[in-house]
């Protein structure tokens, strides 16, 4: 499918008096990666939130494929087709690494069920193996979540996420703590994911969001800046006053 | 969707005879539950490890399971109790169709106390719980013309039953245990079933991580209204078991101590492990008989008692044996 995935229409949020968001209006292409940049307070998160449902807009409209998402709980995006990771590490971190990726897998077919063996669902295992194998996690799959490098957690979500086989994928930093090792395998992930589907990606370094992302969205102040290709962000007078400016050579 | 076998290749590989045997939880528990009357001091001892285990092991898929602190876990012991009495003594229903009406009627007593108090969290779900659960003590103390009221709920004996055209004499207390044991083992297979469903593995999600399992695709506060149900249903059972056991339901089973005591037996034997409910009820009761008999302090022995597990064995009697053997590591 492609054509128009998403599309915000005057999105704000307010929390009492403080005003995080305003007047976002933007459409997201099916298939393709886009960043969402901006410096800390620039209300990133608070978007990101809303789109994944843990929070419901003060005003505007939310479309996905069509359909009105306002109003609706959160556990439902999952089933509409809109899968987050989250900025600080969400796992469930007493559950074996598979188990983590399995039940996530089940929230959309057998979540009720108190008849089946779950052991048995070989197709719900096998789609979780499946994940796992595309974050390269499959041999750590009999660990507890717990026991896993901070790296490998953070892959180990992006798994979670992804096994729904969500339309869009929401990214919260998803090399937040990682060093360059790791944030480098993280990027190697991220350009593959990519490849297949539509990817939202919120970032705070600058150098990897403008290599890996063909648009680039920048807010401050709750308020949309710029939207773009990377060269064109990069060239963005505004932008460089913001942000670029004090953030080169970051990461 | 992927082939079957490449699901067959991921999964466990077989399991070797011994592993297969610890596998079976449910009859190993039962075939431990077989000999306990000739394992405790007493067979008294064993009917109420065997009521309390089942109440407990109920009460655990709640708090050690989900991860849910309830204080109000006696209202549903209570009320399989008393509604098996009443059943039985004031309509004249026979003992094996008052028991399913009392478990229906008890899960409905859970859905009411569920709908309230799942809607809050921590702290807070624990004292509502509480309340609520006083509440229903303080409805029989008060609607004595049904329940007794202070004295309790007589009136009713089962001396006799008849299983598939056998009259067993249910006074004798190895029929009694046996027959008693058939429900435990009734109830042993329903928690393992839920514990081995996709169900069993949403409340786990949820206790991990609550937020996650929402993000998942999880309708949390319905997860947790289901989990309380089946929980109570299950405690009920235990309840039927002692009305059915001491044909009188004592008021005393409905207080707020009762439910203390469960949330002690769970942490004894062991929260999150399958047959900890068991080795926490009869650690409590063999307790309780024990030093009973040296003191009528016995409370502040077993109190204390109680403290040194919490603070160097959390995970129980039973949890930590299993810890210890390595047994149960790979069950996810």
């Amino acid at each position: 499918m492609s054509g128009e995935l998403l599309r915000a229409e005057g999105i704000g949020k307010h929390f009492g008096g403080f005003v995080a968001l305003e007047g976002i209006t933007m459409s997201f292409a099916a298939g393709q990666l886009t960043s969402i940049i901006g410096p800390n307070g620039a209300g990133k998160s608070t978007f990101f939130n809303i789109l994944s449902g843990a929070l419901t807009p003060t005003s505007g409209k939310l479309h996905f494929r069509g359909r009105e998402l306002n109003g609706l709980p959160q556990h439902r995006f999952v089933h509409q087709g809109i899968s987050r990771s989250y900025q600080i590490t969400n796992i469930f971190p007493d559950l074996s690494v598979h188990e983590n990726v399995r039940v996530a897998a089940q929230a959309l077919t057998v979540s009720y069920d108190i008849w089946r063996n779950r052991a048995r669902l070989t197709e719900l295992i096998a789609r979780a193996d499946t994940a796992l194998e595309a974050v390269g996690l499959l041999a750590k799959r009999g660990e507890l979540a717990k026991f896993l490098s901070h790296g490998q957690q953070r892959a180990l979500e992006i798994a979670i996420a992804l096994v729904s086989e969500p339309e869009l994928l929401l990214l919260d930093e998803p090399t937040a703590g990682m060093g360059p090792e790791e944030t480098k395998d993280m990027v190697a992930l991220l350009e593959r994911l990519a490849e297949k589907r539509t990817v939202l990606l919120v970032e705070h370094k600058m150098k990897m969001v403008l290599g890996l992302s063909k648009r680039v969205v920048v807010l401050h102040h709750g308020r949309l800046l710029a939207d773009g290709a990377p060269d064109e962000i990069r060239s963005n007078p505004e932008v460089r006053r913001v942000y670029l400016g004090q953030s080169e050579g970051y990461g | 969707m992927t082939s079957p076998s490449s699901g067959e290749a991921v999964a466990k590989p077989a399991s070797s005879g011994l592993g297969w045997l610890l596998e079976q939880r449910v009859l190993l528990s039962i075939a431990v539950l077989a000999v306990l009357p000739w394992l405790l001091p007493s067979q008294a001892l064993a009917v109420n490890v065997l009521i309390y285990g089942v109440v407990v092991m109920g009460y655990n898929l709640l708090f050690g399971y989900t991860g849910l602190l309830s204080f109000g876990q006696a209202a549903f012991f209570g009320a399989g109790a008393y509604f098996t009495g009443i059943a039985i003594g004031r309509y004249g229903v026979p003992w094996f169709a008052a028991v399913p009406i009392a478990v229906l009627l008890s899960t409905c007593l859970a859905a009411l106390i569920g709908i309230v108090s799942t809607r809050t969290r921590g702290i807070y779900f624990s004292m509502v719980t509480l309340a609520l659960a006083q509440l229903v003590y303080y409805v029989a103390l008060q609607a004595s013309s049904f329940t007794g009221g202070e004295n309790g709920l007589r009136g009713f004996t089962v001396d006799r039953i008849s299983l598939f055209g056998l009259q067993v004499n249910f006074l004798d207390p190895v029929n009694k245990y046996y027959v008693l044991m058939a429900f435990a083992a009734l109830a042993m297979w329903f928690q393992s079933r839920i514990l081995n469903s996709p169900f069993g593995a949403v409340i786990e999600a949820i206790r991990e991580n609550e937020q996650r399992a929402r993000a998942c695709g999880y309708n949390v506060e319905r997860s947790k209204l289901i989990v309380f149900m089946l929980s109570g249903a299950i405690s009920s059972l235990g309840g039927c078991m002692l009305a059915l056991h001491l044909s009188i339901v004592p008021l005393d089973i409905l207080h707020y101590q009762t439910s203390g005591m469960i949330v002690m037996m769970v942490l004894l034997g062991g929260a999150r492990s399958f047959f900890g409910p068991f080795v926490g009820a009869a650690t409590f009761l063999i307790l309780e008989d024990v030093i009973s008999v040296w003191t009528s302090h016995w409370q502040l022995v077993v109190g204390t008692i109680f403290v040194l597990f919490v603070l160097f064995l959390p995970k129980g009697i039973w949890g930590t044996l299993l810890d210890t053997l390595r047994v149960g590591k790979a069950r996810p």
